[in-house]
């Protein structure tokens, strides 16, 4: 046992002394940074190219989102759009996995359904935009419908599907074990399809928050969205980059969380 | 008595004694997507299962052998006939009723210990009871060193023993068994039979084995039921006659080779009719 635990002590020293643990973050570190260096390199490329700075500069864009970080305008904005988000997010979720689940469960409703939804899904939204406003009036409600017209449709979806591929053997012994429908539901269907279901909801999360801010676009007074679209009347062509800088920024950092947590649950599971 | 064994019924196995199950005139027929033409898949089967016997089944792969289970078990209700289980009859699973299925049916989210007691955390058992049960399946499976693991880590065979345990922690009186061992080798095979039968007696549960291996089920059962090429008819019944402690060193004894003979010619004509040959061939 010792001697075994010292061998492959002197082999790890002597033959990869960069691939411990260090190394190994390392190349899980490195990727992104050289890819976002060659983002803002093409960045400042565009800027130069561009005449009179119909883009701003990195340099120029950070010094604005560093001004703006610091006013207490721009989080009452965040918050208000963080506020509509998570909204739009958790009921597109609860909603989108529960319709789902309904599709998979009636099955000839489902395969009528689908199709529809993807027509839906496929339609420009902006031509809903109006109905949306007439219904919800202008404020938080219409932001969150927006969200969600854009995030339910590819949960709902990709559940359905899901679970719809689930091994029918699965189901039996859930019968078998004489769960009720509900149980059957909570301790099978849905352990089983989680990975599925994280990987719609990290796509349900990018589409919620770009739902929310075109409806912010047009149906609000306030909110990120809202004051991007103010500073375009403006021609203040600094604090928009700012902003969709912030938000790239956020939704890149969520969506790469998202996705080791979906990785975490593969590997467990799945792999080998 | 160890913790799978059951609350006692020591009444000496009579002739009066009511069959744990019965099926009678039962057939299943299959409808093709589409078509109003249907498939005819299993029967008239007319078959009583005596408490406490252990029976397996051999046919020809796609005689139905599966369907019949499903029927037992209460999940495919027949076309005609009746299936009854301790007198009543199935209309849906029935409590009591415990099954491993012909494919891997354990989940890949759960470790093996939390898939052996997933059964019984539902059925309201208490937390000292779930652990004890689990413990001893678990190492009764030879799983111990794997309690942590997941099915994705395990073998094929192995997997199929966490199928096993979990069925069997609930304490079923009628185990209904689809070609458990199908995934292990010929030695490993034997000596899980072995497991099997000692389960069995300590359990006094009643046993159904589905099984393509002749040696298997002359060697493991009281009765071989042997099926005809679909539609799945019994077309002989065999007893065996082994005393209830046996093991599976029965392979050496002379009568062994005789019963496995019996068997193989009554299945070698189905078996030729259809061209199908299973994983028994002659020997
Ligand atoms: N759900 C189903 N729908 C339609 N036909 C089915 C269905 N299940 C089984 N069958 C048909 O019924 C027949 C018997 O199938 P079954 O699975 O019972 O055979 P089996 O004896 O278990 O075969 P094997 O030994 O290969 O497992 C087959 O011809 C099969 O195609
Ligand atoms: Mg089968």
């Amino acid at each position: 046992m010792a001697s075994k635990a010292m061998a492959s002590n002197t082999v790890a020293s002597k033959t990869l002394p960069s691939q411990t643990l260090p190394g190994g973050a390392l190349r899980n570190i490195v990727p992104p940074i050289v890819l976002a260096l060659v983002l803002i390199l093409c960045w400042q490329g565009l800027h130069l190219a561009t005449a009179s700075g119909a883009i701003s500069s990195p340099a120029a864009t950070l010094a604005r989102l560093v001004v703006l970080m610091g006013s207490s305008r721009f989080w009452l904005d965040v918050a208000e759009t963080g506020t509509a988000f998570l909204w739009a997010l958790a009921l597109s979720i609860v909603l989108g996995i529960g319709l789902g689940v309904v599709l998979a469960w009636l099955r000839p409703v489902g395969e009528v359904m689908e199709p529809i939804l993807v027509t839906f899904y496929s339609l420009p939204k902006v031509t809903l935009y109006p109905l949306v406003l007439l219904i919800f009036g202008l404020g938080m409600p219409a932001k969150v419908a927006f969200g969600i017209m854009h995030g339910l449709v590819p949960i709902t979806l990709l559940t359905r599907n899901a679970i719809s591929q689930l091994k029918p053997v699965y189901l039996r012994t859930a019968k078998v074990m004489r769960l009720s429908a509900f149980e059957a539901v909570r301790s099978v269907v849905l352990p089983a399809i989680i990975p599925e279901l994280v990987a719609g909801i990290r796509i349900g999360f990018s589409l919620s928050l770009l739902g929310v801010l075109i409806g912010e676009m047009f149906a609000s007074k306030r909110g990120l969205g809202f004051t991007a679209v103010n500073a375009m009347g403006l021609g203040d062509l600094d604090t928009i980059m700012a902003i969709g800088l912030f938000l790239a920024l956020f939704a890149v950092l969520a969506n790469g969380g998202l996705l080791s947590l979906e990785r975490a649950i593969r590997h467990r599971s799945a792999g080998r | 008595m160890t913790v799978l064994a059951m609350a006692s019924r020591d009444a000496p196995k009579a002739a009066v004694e009511p069959p744990a199950a019965s099926l009678r005139g039962v057939t299943r027929h299959y409808r093709f997507p589409g078509g109003g033409k249907t498939l005819h898949a299993l029967g008239p089967i007319d078959l009583d299962l005596r408490q406490g016997e252990f029976f397996s089944v051999v046919g020809p792969s796609g005689c139905g052998k599966s369907t019949l289970l499903d029927v037992l078990a209460g999940l495919n209700p027949p076309s005609e006939g009746t299936a009854s289980f301790e007198g009543k009859p199935i209309a849906g699973v029935p409590d009591g009723i415990g099954v491993v299925f012909q494919e891997d049916a354990s989940f890949p989210w759960l470790t093996v210990e939390a898939n052996v007691a997933f059964g019984l955390k539902r059925a309201g058992i208490g937390q000292a009871e779930i652990e004890r049960r689990v413990d001893y399946a678990v190492g009764f499976m030879g799983l111990r060193d794997f309690r942590q693991s997941y099915p994705a880590q395990l073998s094929g065979g192995m997997r199929q023993r966490v199928c096993i345990a979990r069925t069997l922690v609930l304490q079923p009186r009628l185990i209904l068994l689809d070609e458990p061992f199908g995934a292990l080798d010929q030695q490993t095979r034997l000596i899980m039979g072995d497991e099997l039968l000692r389960l069995w007696r300590e359990t006094r549960a009643t046993v159904l084995l589905i099984t393509h291996s002749l040696d298997e089920a002359a060697m493991l059962a009281d009765r071989v039921g042997v099926m005809s090429a679909r539609p799945g008819l019994f077309i002989d019944v065999i007893e065996t006659g082994w005393s209830k402690d046996r093991d599976s060193r029965i392979v050496a004894d002379p009568r062994f080779g005789e019963m496995t003979g019996r068997i193989w010619e009554k299945l070698r004509a189905e078996t030729m009719k259809h061209m199908q040959t299973q994983g028994a061939g002659p020997r």
